[in-house]
């Protein structure tokens, strides 16, 4: 049967119109919506030469035509920039998790999220700085689950040898671009020998590729204990998928949160981008008091990847600049600042740097 | 369904059966045997540091000594020493010190034969802060309930093909219900308020379903304890930035596994968590979770402290209250004073003299 879905063997050329780049929004659930619709905004203000192709995901629809169209205009811009689909997992099997469907079928292997201590933002660890890339399609998250014995579930996590390999390579690459000298593999290699030790032999196989830069390896409940205790050891981390999901929520918490840290997944022709810890935020949807910083960072991530490097830069000083100012801190810092605040004081600072801007 | 009715009544006979044993036993003249596992490296110090302090406290505990090296059995099985067994099946109650895990020595690691030997299925961490041992986070008090034998940790793996492994995760109904009903007990006997069920089950649909929905059920029979489910990055997001929130936690091995590791590094590290292993038949086994720290066995400079909160934390179990105060409120004092602090708590004292100072305070609280 012909699978719409899975049916890409050709590369879409990058979308450029007239100068002007097409990228895939999906608002998502939650705060999502509202944060794109800044987005949105602060691009238009900025003059961004970025048009948005709005495709929105209706979670509680049982039928997949909507996610669908969503991976097909991906495929068609190369490039995308969601919020969190929300997934209730009090529905059956056969209603899978969106947003995981999105990243197994575009193949987004690499799900990168940069942690960093910002200044403005008060912490318990201070001078920190982890680049955590997680494995993103396959380990624990592969959705094959059957019970065979009423009373009984076996799930399974897979670990193939070309995925580990593609990961760790993209990490060891990633270190090196960017100038980094440690690679820690994060596993549980003592007690799933078979599964995470492959996962560690990839990654000792590729690290030999790569001399300068040192490896060590770690198990993974250790992992956090040192990360509560002494941050700072940490440079590059490369795991599988579920202790991926730890690690990275664990490291956000300790740089401030989840408003403030972007993520983005990487593959081999698709990129999309969202926030780190992938929240939807429905406590908070519509009340403007979410937190627009990891949404606005994730989003210069993307205009970086558009090769729109002067834009990004822009846009990120006037984001870090707004959050050293504490009284506009929104509530997920302790504040009591709105999210609109922070937006207008973020259209100040780009303004104020002199760029053409529309006139509000 | 005949057989689903059957089976909930079996099961609520042998929970009311279970419940029966895990009150706290009284022998006669109100001495209790505890059987010892002193282990291997630092063990044997702490331990006597332990059993030193209990003495000077009074507490009505008369400890049985025993080894368990692994031996094979008829059959080539690798078993604990039958006197071990008999010991521990008889006293129901256990406190172990640190068993150093053997590469290439054939046999599986001790706390796995122990884990299996006895069904520990339940492993508790209650995670406090220490007030005389500063960490970035102060107000911890929460306590980690893992379900202990299956899950991730079933050790059923396969290779498919060449490069592709699959990991078997196994979630029951049986010993999630069990865990489950464990986590509200613990949470009602220890006068706490709340029970979060960690899971994610918005990814591993079925499995963590199953477990989730046998937490709600459990959650209905005890109205009296708060309850509710978060996902596990919402746990881990949540705990590093605002561990107060957190009561009880309930959850399967691996998410156990790197949940009470996490929150015993917020307290100071395995060197001062305590941690109990409840088993199937009344059986308990508390026990310190470091290692044998090999380099400074029989130096004097080990750190007796997880040891004996565990030991602490198991006269609460029998129900020796006053006992346990005792000797937690003098080793909390001891570590607040700071003079006589072991070398991984900041100071440089011996171990001696930390036991001497904690044994010192015990007799002025008497």
């Amino acid at each position: 049967t012909f699978d719409r879905r899975h049916n890409s063997t050709h590369t879409p050329p990058p979308a450029r119109y007239g100068g002007r780049h097409t990228v895939t929004l999906i608002p998502g659930d939650g705060i999502g919506p509202e944060l794109a619709k800044h987005v949105c905004e602060l691009f238009r203000f900025c003059c961004v030469p970025v048009d948005f192709e709005v495709v929105d995901v209706d979670s509680s629809m049982a039928s997949e035509d909507d996610i669908d169209d969503a991976i097909m205009a991906i495929r068609r811009n190369g490039v995308a920039l969601k919020g969190n689909i929300e997934t209730n997992h009090n529905l059956p099997p056969s209603y899978k998790s969106r947003n995981n469907l999105l990243r197994t079928t575009l193949d987004l292997y690499a799900n990168v999220m940069h942690c960093q201590s910002l200044p403005g933002v008060r912490t318990r660890h201070r001078k920190i700085d982890i680049m955590i890339v997680r494995e993103n399609t396959e380990g624990e998250y592969s959705s094959l689950e059957h019970e065979n014995v009423p009373g009984v579930v076996e799930c399974l996590k897979i670990i193939t040898k070309t995925k580990s390999l593609r990961i760790a390579d993209y990490a060891f690459q990633t270190a090196r671009a960017k100038g980094r000298r440690l690679v820690t593999a994060v596993h549980k290699a003592n007690i799933m020998k078979l599964g995470d030790g492959l996962f560690l032999e990839c990654c000792k196989e590729v690290a030999s590729g790569y001399p300068e830069i040192s490896f060590e390896s770690m198990i993974v409940d250790n992992t956090t204990m040192q990360l509560v205790s002494r941050p700072q050891q940490f440079d590059v981390m490369v795991m599988p998928n579920l202790y991926g999901n730890v690690v990275s929520n664990v490291c956000a918490g300790l740089v401030g949160g989840p408003g403030l840290v972007p993520g983005a997944n990487y593959g081999e022709n698709y990129a999309v981008f969202e926030t780190g810890t992938r929240n939807t935020g429905k406590s908070i949807a519509n009340s403007n008091t979410a937190n627009p910083t990891a949404m606005l960072l994730a989003s210069c991530l993307l205009l970086d990847h558009l090769k729109l490097h002067d834009y990004a830069s822009m846009i990120r000083r006037a984001v870090l600049s707004t959050l050293t100012e504490t009284k506009l801190h929104t509530a997920d810092l302790g504040g009591q600042g709105s999210t609109s605040e922070v937006l207008q004081r973020v259209m100040n600072a780009v303004q104020s740097t002199g760029p053409r801007t529309l006139s509000m | 369904m005949a057989g689903t009715a059957w089976r909930s009544a079996v099961s609520q006979v042998v929970g009311a059966l279970k419940k029966e044993s895990l009150q706290p036993r009284t022998f006669t003249r109100g001495i209790h045997t505890v059987t010892l596992i002193p282990g291997d490296g630092i063990g044997p110090e702490i331990s006597t540091a332990v059993m030193k302090i209990f003495e000077v406290a009074k507490a009505p505990i008369q400890w049985e000594e025993r080894n368990v090296t692994a031996i094979q059995g008829p059959g080539g099985k690798w078993m604990i020493p039958p006197d071990a067994k008999e010991s521990m099946d008889r006293n129901k109650i256990g406190l172990k010190g640190p068993l150093k895990t053997p590469i290439a020595a054939g046999h599986p690691s001790m706390n796995l034969l122990l884990r299996k030997t006895f069904d520990l299925y339940a492993n508790v961490r209650p995670c406090a802060s220490i007030e005389g041992y500063q960490t970035p986070y102060t107000d911890v008090n929460l306590v980690t309930i893992r379900e202990n034998t299956e899950g991730e940790y079933s050790g059923i793996e396969h290779v498919i093909v060449d490069g592709v492994v699959q990991s078997i995760k196994l979630i029951t109904e049986q010993a999630s219900q069990r865990i489950a009903e464990y986590a509200f007990e613990y949470a009602k006997n220890n006068q706490r308020a709340s029970v979060t069920a960690v899971h994610k089950a918005n990814i591993m649909r079925m499995s963590d379903g199953l477990f989730l929905r046998t937490c709600r059920e459990a959650a209905e029979k005890h109205k009296d304890v708060k309850f509710n489910e978060m996902y596990l990055d919402t746990v881990c997001l949540n705990m590093v930035q605002d561990p107060s929130q957190f009561d009880v936690l309930v959850m399967p091995n691996l998410y156990g596994d790197i949940l009470s590791d996490l929150c015993a590094g917020l307290i100071g590290g395995l060197g001062v968590t305590p941690s109990g292993n409840i088993g199937a038949n009344g059986v308990a086994i508390f026990e310190s979770v470091h290692g044998t720290a090999p380099d400074i066995a029989g130096k004097d400079m080990a750190n007796p402290t997880a040891l004996l909160l565990s030991a602490v934390m198991m006269l609460r179990h029998m129900g020796l209250h006053g006992h346990a105060q005792k000797i937690e409120t003098a080793c909390f004092d001891v570590i607040r004073d700071k003079k006589a602090l072991t070398k991984d708590l900041g100071g440089n004292s011996k171990c001696s003299e930390f036991t001497d100072a904690i044994c010192q305070r015990v007799r002025e609280l008497v």
